[in-house]
C-alpha cells in the first residue's frame, strides 16, 4: 500500500485509454478517444472550449454518469449508434478500477452552490457523504470537526442552518462533506463561476490547504486561468469530441502550456492569465453625433446624452413583500435604505458592493419589478411617454418599452421554446420593432441558432440570447444583474463591445457587478452599496455614489 | 416563510422527544376526535393542549401566526354548521334559508371546537419537530427504506428555494413583457407560464442535487447514521399523555351523554 498523507488520504491514479462518452439522444459523441494518465496526488487543470467535454469527463470520474450501453469497445467505429442509450466506450479508470465501483473514491464539486448542500444543518451536511459510506458513527463526528477546520468553517456551530451561508461559504461546506469522505480525488467542476471575487479567494484557498495537507489528486474545470493556475501543476487542454481527432490537444506544465498555447487558449474564450480580451472603446463624440447617432438607430426622437431619465431618492429596498400576521400587514425590513441615484441617457451606472448588500434588490427596484419599501423611483417626462411616473405601476408592455431588465440567469427569462419566438416575443406583444430582430440576431451571433430550443444553448450563448431578447423591445434605459458571471473571455468581450455601442446610441446601462474591467470599459459613474455587516440590525447602510 | 419554519432557538422540552413518539401521541387525539362530533370531548381536549403547548416552546403570539388559517378554517366551518344543520330544539335565529337552533348550535359548537382540538396537536407537532429528526426516526426506528427517506428530506430543502425562484421568474417574466396582471383569463395564462418556467427550474435544480448526493455515495444498500435516533424517559411521558388526553376526552363525553360517534349521524 503506498505512503498514506495525514489524515488517512491515499491520492487516486486516473487512467483513460481511447475513453470516449455519447450522451443519451446525441448523436456526436461529448469525448472521444481520450488517452489521459494522472498520477497520485497531481494537480491538474482542464480547459478547453465548451463543448470540449470537461464536465462529462468529470461525471464520469465522480461515477455519476449515470448507464450506458458499454460494448464496441472501438472509439468511434463501434457500428451505426443507438441514440436513444448513452455509449462508452474504451476505458476510464481509478486506481485500476471503473469509477462506479469505487464508490467515495472521488468528490465531485458543481458549479451551482444551491445544489450542493443535501441536508439544513451544517454538522449534517458534512456527515452526509461519511454516513453513505458507512463510516461508524464516532469516526463520523471526529472527521466532520476535521473538515469544517480545514475549510475555516468551524467557527460555526454545527446546527448552523445552511441556508443561512453565503454562496462562498456554500462551496466551502460542499469541499467539506467531500473531505469527510476521505476522497483520493477532488473533482471541482466550476467551482467559482457563481462567487463574488471574495468567495472565489476563500474557496481557492480553502482548496489549496486541504490539496497540501490530504494529497490528493485534483482535477479542475474552470475557464479563469489565474484562479488554478499557481496551485496546478499541469494544464491539459480538451477539444470537441470527433472520430477522428485525440481529445487532448496540449498537455504540460502551466507556464509552458500557457506561453505554446497562448493564441489558441484566447481564442477559445479561455481567461488566460494578463490578458484582457479587446474590446469597443466608448467614442467620446459631442453630444451632437451621439444624438445624431441615436436617431438614425431608433428612427425616433433622440434624446439628448446626459438627459436624465430615471431617479432613485431615499430608497429602501426588500424582496420580500410586506408579511401577513394574522390580520395585521408588516412591512419588511429593507435590506438596503437611502439610496439616491440617477439614470442618464447615454450614461452608464454601475452597482458595486459586498455580497448581501442589496445590489440585486436595488437594481430590481429601480427597473419597476419590485415595489421601493420606502422613498421613490421616478421616471422622467422622457422615459415615461405618459405611462405615469412610477415603473412599477406600469404595465408589463409599458414597462419593457421603456426598461429592458437582464436577469442574472438567462433561463429565468425564457418564455418560448424557439429561439427566433423568443425574440420576436418582445415585438410581437407591443405591435412593433420586428425589424429590429434580424439586426439583433446578426449582431450577437444568434442567426445559426433561430431554430434551436433556447434551454438546450451554451452558457455563453444563453447570455447573448437573454440580451437579445430584451432589446428587441427597445428600452431606453437597460439594467443588467452580473452579466459576465461564468462567462468565457469572448461572450465577455462581445457584450462589454455591444454595450458601449449602446451607450454611444444613447441608452442608459444600469449594471450590477464585481467586475472592474467590465465596469472600466463602460465607464461613466459607480453606486457603491455597503455592507450589510457594517449597520446595526435594521438599520441597512446607505448608498453612496463615487464619480 | 423560510424563518418561520426552523426551530432555532426553541429549546423546549418537546423538541427532545423523539418525532415518533410525538407522532403516535397526535395520532391518537385526532383519531378519538374524528369518531364523534361533541362539543365535550372536543373542549377536554383542547384545555389540555392548551395547557401543554408552552412544553413545544409555543406562545399565543406564535401559535397564531402559524395556525391562523386552520383557526379561521375551523371558525367558518363551525358557523356554517350553525346556520345549516337541520334545526332540533329552540330556533334562535331565523333569516330567511338560514336558521340557528339549539341543536344546530351545539353540532356547530362542536365543530369549531373538534376543528381547534385537531389543528393545535398538528401545529404544535411541527412546532418542536426538526425535519431531519423526524426523517432519522423514520429511517431508523420506524426501518422505512432510508433512500425514500433521505430523498424526501433533501427535497423539502429545495421547496423553500422554490418559493424564492417563484418570485424571481415572475419578476424575470414580468420584464420580458409578460404581464401578471389583468383579468382572470390573463392572470391564469401568466401563472401556467411561470409555473412551467418553475417546473422546468425545479428539474434542474433537483437533477443537480441527485448529482451531488451520488457523488457522495448516496444511493447504497446500507449507510451508517451520524445522529442516532433514541428514545428516553421522555418519550414514555409522550405517549402517555396523548392517551390521558385522548381516553379523557372519551370519558368526559360519555359521561355527560353527549358521545356522538360519526358513522352513526345518519340514524
Amino acid at each position: 500500500m503506498p505512503a498514506t498523507h495525514d489524515g488517512g488520504v491515499r491520492p487516486a491514479a486516473v487512467t483513460a485509454r481511447g475513453w470516449g462518452w455519447r450522451h443519451a439522444g446525441r448523436t456526436k459523441p461529448a469525448v472521444n478517444g481520450l488517452d489521459l494518465d494522472i498520477r497520485p496526488g497531481e494537480r491538474v487543470l482542464l480547459l478547453g472550449p465548451s463543448g470540449a467535454g470537461k464536465s462529462t469527463l468529470l461525471h464520469a470520474l465522480a461515477g455519476v454518469l449515470g448507464d450506458s450501453t458499454s460494448g464496441s469497445g472501438t472509439a468511434g467505429d463501434g457500428g451505426p449508434p443507438d441514440s436513444d442509450d448513452a455509449d462508452e466506450s474504451g476505458s476510464l479508470l481509478i486506481d485500476g478500477e471503473p469509477p462506479r465501483a469505487r464508490r467515495g473514491r472521488a468528490g465531485l464539486m458543481q458549479q451551482d452552490p444551491e445544489t450542493q448542500v443535501v441536508l439544513s444543518r451544517l454538522g449534517d451536511d458534512v456527515a452526509f457523504g461519511a454516513e453513505n459510506l458507512s463510516v461508524p458513527r464516532d469516526q463520523i463526528w471526529a472527521r466532520v470537526h476535521e473538515a469544517l477546520d480545514d475549510v475555516g468553517l468551524a467557527h460555526l456551530p454545527l446546527d448552523h442552518p445552511t441556508s443561512a451561508l453565503s454562496g462562498g461559504q456554500k462551496q466551502r461546506l460542499a469541499l467539506a462533506g467531500i473531505l469527510a469522505m476521505r476522497p483520493g480525488l477532488i473533482l471541482l467542476d466550476e467551482p467559482t463561476a457563481n462567487l463574488d471575487p471574495a468567495g472565489v479567494l476563500e474557496v481557492r484557498e480553502a482548496v489549496g490547504r486541504c490539496l497540501d495537507k490530504t494529497g490528493a489528486t485534483l482535477v479542475v474545470v474552470e475557464h479563469r486561468v489565474a484562479v488554478w493556475k499557481d496551485l496546478v501543476d499541469r494544464i491539459v487542454v480538451l477539444q470537441p469530441g470527433s472520430a477522428t481527432q485525440q481529445a487532448v490537444l496540449i498537455d504540460g506544465p502551466p507556464d509552458q502550456v500557457l506561453k505554446q498555447a497562448r493564441g489558441m487558449l484566447t481564442a477559445a474564450g479561455v481567461w488566460v492569465p494578463g490578458h484582457v480580451p479587446a474590446t469597443r472603446r466608448r467614442t467620446l463624440a459631442g453630444p451632437a453625433a451621439a444624438a445624431d447617432r441615436a436617431s438614425a438607430a431608433n428612427g425616433e426622437q433622440a434624446l439628448a446624452p446626459g438627459q436624465l431619465l430615471l431617479a432613485a431618492e431615499g430608497l429602501a429596498v426588500s424582496r420580500e413583500r410586506p408579511r401577513r400576521r394574522g390580520f395585521k400587514s408588516v412591512p419588511p425590513v429593507p435590506v438596503l435604505r437611502d439610496v439616491t441615484a440617477q439614470v442618464r441617457a447615454g450614461e452608464a451606472l454601475t452597482v458595486t458592493g459586498p455580497n448581501g448588500a442589496g445590489k440585486s434588490t436595488f437594481a430590481l427596484t429601480l427597473a419597476g419589478l419590485l415595489p421601493p419599501v420606502d422613498g421613490k423611483v421616478s421616471a422622467a417626462v422622457e422615459l415615461s411617454r405618459g405611462a405615469g411616473i412610477d415603473p412599477y405601476k406600469w404595465k408589463a408592455e409599458q414597462l419593457i418599452a421603456r426598461i429592458g431588465t437582464v436577469f442574472q440567469e438567462p433561463e429565468h427569462q425564457f418564455v418560448t421554446g424557439r429561439v427566433l419566438d423568443e425574440l420576436q416575443f418582445g415585438p410581437k406583444h407591443l405591435g412593433h420593432g420586428e425589424e429590429r430582430v434580424d439586426e439583433l440576431l446578426e449582431r450577437l451571433r444568434l442567426t445559426d441558432l433561430v431554430d434551436a430550443n433556447p434551454y438546450t444553448l451554451s452558457g455563453g450563448e444563453k447570455r447573448r440570447l437573454s440580451v437579445a431578447t430584451v432589446l428587441a423591445a427597445h428600452p431606453q434605459v437597460l439594467v443588467l444583474d452580473e452579466p459576465t458571471f461564468g462567462q468565457d473571455a469572448n461572450t465577455w468581450a462581445e457584450l462589454a463591445s455591444f454595450l458601449s455601442e449602446l451607450l454611444d446610441a444613447g441608452t442608459a446601462v444600469v449594471s450590477v457587478t464585481h467586475d472592474e474591467e467590465f465596469t472600466h470599459v463602460l465607464g461613466g459613474t459607480e453606486l457603491r452599496l455597503g455592507s450589510r455587516e457594517l449597520s446595526a440590525p435594521g438599520q441597512a447602510a446607505p448608498g453612496k455614489a463615487a464619480p | 416563510m423560510r424563518a418561520a419554519l426552523t426551530l432555532s432557538g426553541n429549546q423546549a422540552v418537546l423538541t427532545r422527544a423523539n418525532p415518533l413518539a410525538k407522532f403516535a401521541a397526535v395520532f391518537l387525539i385526532t383519531l378519538v376526535l374524528a369518531l364523534s362530533i361533541d362539543w365535550m370531548s372536543a373542549s377536554v381536549a383542547l384545555i389540555c393542549e392548551l395547557l401543554l403547548f408552552p412544553l413545544a416552546g409555543l406562545t399565543f403570539t406564535l401559535l397564531w401566526q402559524r395556525g391562523w388559517p386552520l383557526i379561521l378554517a375551523a371558525a367558518v366551518g363551525g358557523w356554517s354548521t350553525s346556520i345549516l344543520a337541520p334545526d332540533s330544539g329552540k330556533v334562535l335565529l331565523d333569516v330567511g334559508l338560514w336558521s340557528m337552533s339549539e341543536g344546530s348550535l351545539e353540532l356547530g359548537l362542536g365543530f369549531l371546537l373538534r376543528g381547534l382540538a385537531i389543528a393545535l396537536p398538528a401545529v404544535l407537532l411541527m412546532s418542536c419537530t426538526d425535519p431531519t429528526d423526524l426523517a432519522d426516526a423514520l429511517a431508523q426506528k420506524a426501518r422505512l427504506p432510508h433512500r425514500f427517506v433521505l430523498g424526501t428530506l433533501a427535497a423539502m430543502r429545495l421547496v423553500g428555494l422554490m418559493a424564492e425562484e417563484w418570485q424571481t421568474i415572475g419578476m424575470a417574466r414580468r420584464a420580458r413583457g409578460v404581464g401578471s396582471r389583468g383579468n382572470p383569463w390573463q392572470r391564469l395564462r401568466a401563472t401556467l407560464g411561470q409555473s412551467f418556467g418553475l417546473l422546468v427550474q425545479a428539474i434542474r435544480r433537483a437533477t443537480r442535487l441527485a448529482v451531488t448526493m451520488e457523488a457522495r455515495g448516496f444511493g447504497g444498500a446500507s449507510r451508517t447514521w451520524a445522529r442516532e435516533s433514541t428514545y428516553s424517559a421522555l418519550d414514555i411521558w409522550v405517549l402517555l399523555g396523548g392517551v390521558m388526553i385522548a381516553g379523557g376526552a372519551v370519558a368526559a363525553a360519555l359521561w355527560a351523554g353527549t358521545w356522538n360517534m360519526v358513522w352513526l349521524q345518519g340514524s
